[in-house]
C-alpha cells in the first residue's frame, strides 16, 4: 500500500513537472553544499606560449594536430576541431597569452538552453555534451555568452564540440585535465574553484603591481570554472568584458515561473467567460455549429 | 464500436480506400501558373534536403558557429509560427466569446494554422544536427525543463494535437463519418481552450528563446520584453495573414464559397481590421516605453537606428493608421494593403531579432545562402499544396454536408 502511495506520488510528480516546466532552473550539485566545483586557474602572467596545451588536447581527445602559425598575429578562434587555442597579444605591458576554451560556467546558459540535457554541468563542475541526448538544435550555442560549443556544420552525424575539462578521460577517475598536467609554463592550476579564488587573490596581493587586480570569471556570468588573471585590463586580451554578472539562466527565470501560473489560471478564466457569453449552454454539442 | 464500420463505407458505399484513392486524384487543372513555379522549386528543393542529410547542413547553408540559427529558425519557425497566430485569436471569439459572426472563417483558420505548424515544425527537423534524437524531449529521461525550447517543443506537439482536434469535424464531415463527427464536435471547446493557453505560451515562449543572448542581439531589438511584444505581435500578425488569406481563397476557391459567406466576408475583414488597430496600438506603445527604457537613443542615429525607424514607423504605426483608417471608410483595398505591409513589419522584427539583429556587431554578416531560400520556398509551396488538396475536398470554405448541419 506504502510502495503504491510511492508511486502515485512520484507519477504526479512526474506529471507536475512536465506541466509546471521550468522548477529546475538552476544546474546545482546535487549532494548539497558540500560538493564543490572543480575548475582550473589560468594565469596569464605566467604562459610562455608554448602551445603544449593545444598539442595534449588534441591528443587526448583524438582531434587533428593544431596548426600554429609561425607568425602569431592572426587571432585564432576554437572551433569544431580545436577544443583550446592560445593566442598572443601585444598589451600595454608587452606580448601576452591567453587560452581560450569553455569557461564552464557555475550555472551555464547552455545546459539551461538545453531541452534534452545533452548539455550538462556535473556535479564537479565540468560541463559536458551528451551525444545520445543531443538532437543538434544548437540553442546552446545561440545562448552560450562565450559562444564555447562548436558544431560540426559538415557531417551527416555532426557533434557538438567543446573543452569538457577532460571530464570523461581524466577529471572522472579522480586525474587532472591534459591541459593542466602538460602546461610547461605551471600556468595552469587544477582544483577546487573556492580555493583556486584563493589563490589568485594571494598572487594579486603579493604582486599588485604584475598583477591586474581582477579575477575574470569570479562574477562573470553568475561564476565559472574557469578563472583567469592578468597583467593587463581583459579587453586588451580579447576577453568578452560585456559579460553580465548575474547567471545568464536567471533571464528566463521569470518567463518560466510565468509558464504554471498561465497554465492554470487562462483555462479556467477562459471557461469563465465562455460560460458567460453563452446563450445555450444546454447543449454542448452544438459548439461546433 | 461500430465508427470501424461506418468508416469503411463512404456516402455512397463504395468500399472506403476507393473513396480515398480518387480523392487523391488531383482536381483541376494541372498547369497552373502557381503550379508551374512551385513544382520545379519543390524538386529542387527535396533535392537540396537529401544534400544536406548526406553533406550536412553546412554544405547548403551559410552558418556559422557564431550564427548558429539562419534563415530556417528565423523565417520558417519564428516568423512562421507568428503568422499562424490567427487561429487562436478566431477561435477564441468565436468559441470563448461566441462572436457567431466569424464563425465562416474558422475552419479555414485552424486548417492554415495546423499546417503552419505541422510544416514549420517539419522545417525544425531540416535544421536539426542529429534529428533522430527528436524525441527525446518527448520521451525518454532526458527532459531538460529548465529550457524555454522544451517549453515550445511540448507546445508545438500539443498545440497541432489541439488545432487537429479543432478541425476534425471537417475531415469527418469529408469521410462521411457521423459518430465521429459527433465525439470530435464535442471536443472542440476543450481544444479550443487548451489551444489557446498554449498559443499564449508558445507565441510568448518563441521570444523568451532569445532571452539568454543578450548581449548578442542589438539593443534596440533586445529586451526584457521580447516574450509579450512576440505574443501582441502575434495577434495582429495572425489576423494579417487571416485577412491576406481571405482576399486570396475568395477569388481562387469562389465556387465554393456560397452567396451569403461572401457578402458577410466583407463585414469580417473590417472587424479583424479594427482588431488590429487595438493590438497594433498597445504593440506601437509598448515598444515605445521599451525604448524610452532602454534608453538607447543614441543608437537611433547609426544605420541600425534607422532600420528600427522604418520597421516601427513604416511596418508598425503606417499599417495601424491605414487599418484604422480603412474601417471608418470602409475601404476594402485599404485593409489588403495595410494587411500586407503587417505581414511584411512582423517578417521583418522576427528577422531582425533572430537573425539580421544577431550578432550585428560582427565583421561578416550572415546572409542565407540560395540553397536556403529554395528550401524554405519548398517549405512554403508544399504547405500551399497540402491547403489547396484539402479546401477542395474537405469542407473548409463551402458548407458542411446537410446532415452535418442539423
Amino acid at each position: 500500500m506504502d510502495i503504491n502511495r510511492r508511486n502515485f506520488f512520484k507519477v504526479m510528480g512526474a506529471t507536475g513537472a512536465t506541466l509546471a516546466l521550468g522548477s529546475e532552473l538552476q544546474a546545482r550539485p546535487k549532494k548539497g553544499a558540500d560538493t564543490e566545483f572543480y575548475g582550473v586557474l589560468y594565469d596569464s602572467v605566467r604562459c610562455i606560449g608554448c602551445y603544449n596545451c593545444e598539442y595534449e588536447c588534441a591528443s587526448a581527445h583524438g582531434l587533428p594536430e593544431p596548426v600554429i602559425p609561425a607568425e602569431d598575429t592572426q587571432v585564432r578562434k576554437p572551433d569544431e576541431t580545436w577544443r583550446t587555442v592560445v593566442n598572443g597579444y601585444e598589451t600595454s605591458k608587452g606580448k601576452v597569452y591567453v587560452k581560450q576554451q569553455c569557461m564552464h560556467c557555475n550555472e551555464p546558459a547552455c545546459a539551461a538552453a538545453c531541452l534534452t540535457q545533452a548539455m550538462y554541468k556535473t556535479e564537479e563542475g565540468p560541463v559536458i555534451w551528451r551525444g545520445n541526448k543531443c538532437m543538434g538544435c544548437r540553442y546552446c550555442m545561440v545562448s552560450c555568452p562565450f559562444d564555447s560549443p562548436k558544431f560540426e556544420y559538415f557531417s551527416a552525424n555532426p557533434k557538438i564540440n567543446k573543452c569538457t575539462m577532460c571530464f570523461e578521460e581524466k577529471v572522472k577517475q579522480g586525474g587532472i585535465p591534459a591541459c593542466v598536467e602538460f602546461c610547461s609554463g605551471d600556468a595552469l592550476m587544477f582544483g577546487p574553484r573556492r580555493e583556486l579564488i584563493k589563490e589568485a587573490r594571494r598572487r594579486i596581493a603579493e604582486q599588485p603591481d604584475v598583477y591586474y587586480d581582477h579575477i575574470y570569471g569570479e562574477h562573470e556570468a553568475g561564476g565559472t570554472g574557469w578563472l583567469y588573471l592578468s597583467p593587463v585590463p581583459f579587453e586588451e586580451l580579447g576577453l568578452r568584458t560585456g559579460i553580465q554578472r548575474d547567471s545568464y539562466p536567471a533571464l528566463t527565470k521569470g518567463f518560466l515561473y510565468s509558464v504554471p501560473t498561465v497554465f492554470i489560471a487562462v483555462p479556467a478564466l477562459l471557461l469563465g467567460i465562455q460560460q458567460a457569453t453563452s446563450k445555450n449552454q444546454t447543449n454542448p454539442e452544438n459548439e461546433d455549429e | 464500436m461500430n465508427k470501424t464500420i461506418a468508416l469503411t463505407r463512404d456516402n455512397d458505399g463504395r468500399p472506403m480506400w476507393r473513396f480515398l484513392l480518387q480523392e487523391l486524384k488531383p482536381k483541376g487543372k494541372l498547369f497552373t501558373p502557381f503550379n508551374i513555379i512551385s513544382v520545379p522549386i519543390i524538386l529542387l528543393g527535396t533535392a537540396l534536403i537529401v544534400y544536406r542529410f548526406i553533406y550536412g547542413i553546412g554544405s547548403i547553408t551559410n552558418l556559422s558557429q557564431e550564427v548558429p540559427w539562419g534563415l530556417w529558425i528565423g523565417f520558417d519557425v519564428v516568423t512562421g509560427v507568428a503568422f499562424a497566430g490567427g487561429a487562436y485569436v478566431i477561435t477564441f471569439m468565436v468559441y470563448v466569446l461566441n462572436v457567431k459572426k466569424y464563425h465562416s472563417i474558422v475552419r479555414v483558420t485552424v486548417l492554415n494554422g495546423f499546417l503552419a505548424y505541422l510544416f514549420y515544425a517539419g522545417a525544425l527537423l531540416l535544421d536539426l544536427g542529429r534529428p533522430w534524437n527528436v524525441i527525446n524531449p518527448i520521451i525518454g529521461n532526458s527532459f531538460g525543463v529548465s529550457s524555454v525550447l522544451f517549453l515550445v517543443a511540448w507546445h508545438f506537439l500539443l498545440y497541432m494535437i489541439a488545432q487537429l482536434i479543432e478541425f476534425s469535424p471537417a475531415i469527418a464531415e469529408w469521410l462521411g463519418a457521423r459518430r465521429a463527427r459527433k465525439i470530435l464536435s464535442g471536443m472542440t471547446l476543450a481544444a479550443v481552450i487548451f489551444g489557446i493557453t498554449l498559443s499564449m505560451l508558445h507565441q510568448s515562449g518563441l521570444g523568451a528563446l532569445f532571452l539568454m543572448a543578450k548581449e548578442k542581439i542589438h539593443p534596440l531589438w533586445y529586451s526584457e520584453f521580447i516574450p509579450v511584444l512576440f505574443l501582441i505581435s502575434s495577434i495582429f500578425a495572425g489576423l494579417s495573414m487571416v485577412i491576406f488569406e481571405g482576399s486570396i481563397s475568395q477569388r481562387v476557391f469562389f465556387d465554393q464559397i456560397n452567396e451569403h459567406h461572401r457578402r458577410e466576408h466583407n463585414d469580417i475583414v473590417h472587424s479583424l481590421a479594427r482588431i488590429c488597430t487595438g493590438a497594433m496600438f498597445v504593440y506601437f506603445f509598448l515598444q515605445l516605453v521599451v525604448l524610452i527604457h532602454g534608453k538607447h537613443w543614441d543608437l537611433l542615429g547609426t544605420r541600425m537606428g534607422a532600420w528600427y525607424l522604418l520597421e516601427m514607423i513604416g511596418f508598425v504605426l503606417l499599417p495601424m493608421l491605414l487599418f484604422y483608417y480603412s474601417y471608418r471608410s470602409r475601404k476594402l483595398l485599404l485593409v489588403r494593403i495595410a494587411a500586407i505591409l503587417t505581414m511584411l513589419g512582423v517578417i521583418l522584427n522576427r528577422l531582425n531579432v533572430s537573425v539580421i539583429g544577431f550578432r550585428w556587431d560582427m565583421d561578416i554578416h550572415y546572409v542565407p545562402s540560395w540553397q536556403e531560400l529554395v528550401v524554405t520556398l519548398t517549405v512554403l509551396f508544399t504547405e500551399i499544396w497540402i491547403f489547396r488538396w484539402v479546401i477542395n475536398r474537405m469542407p473548409v470554405l463551402r458548407e458542411s454536408p446537410a446532415w452535418a448541419r442539423k
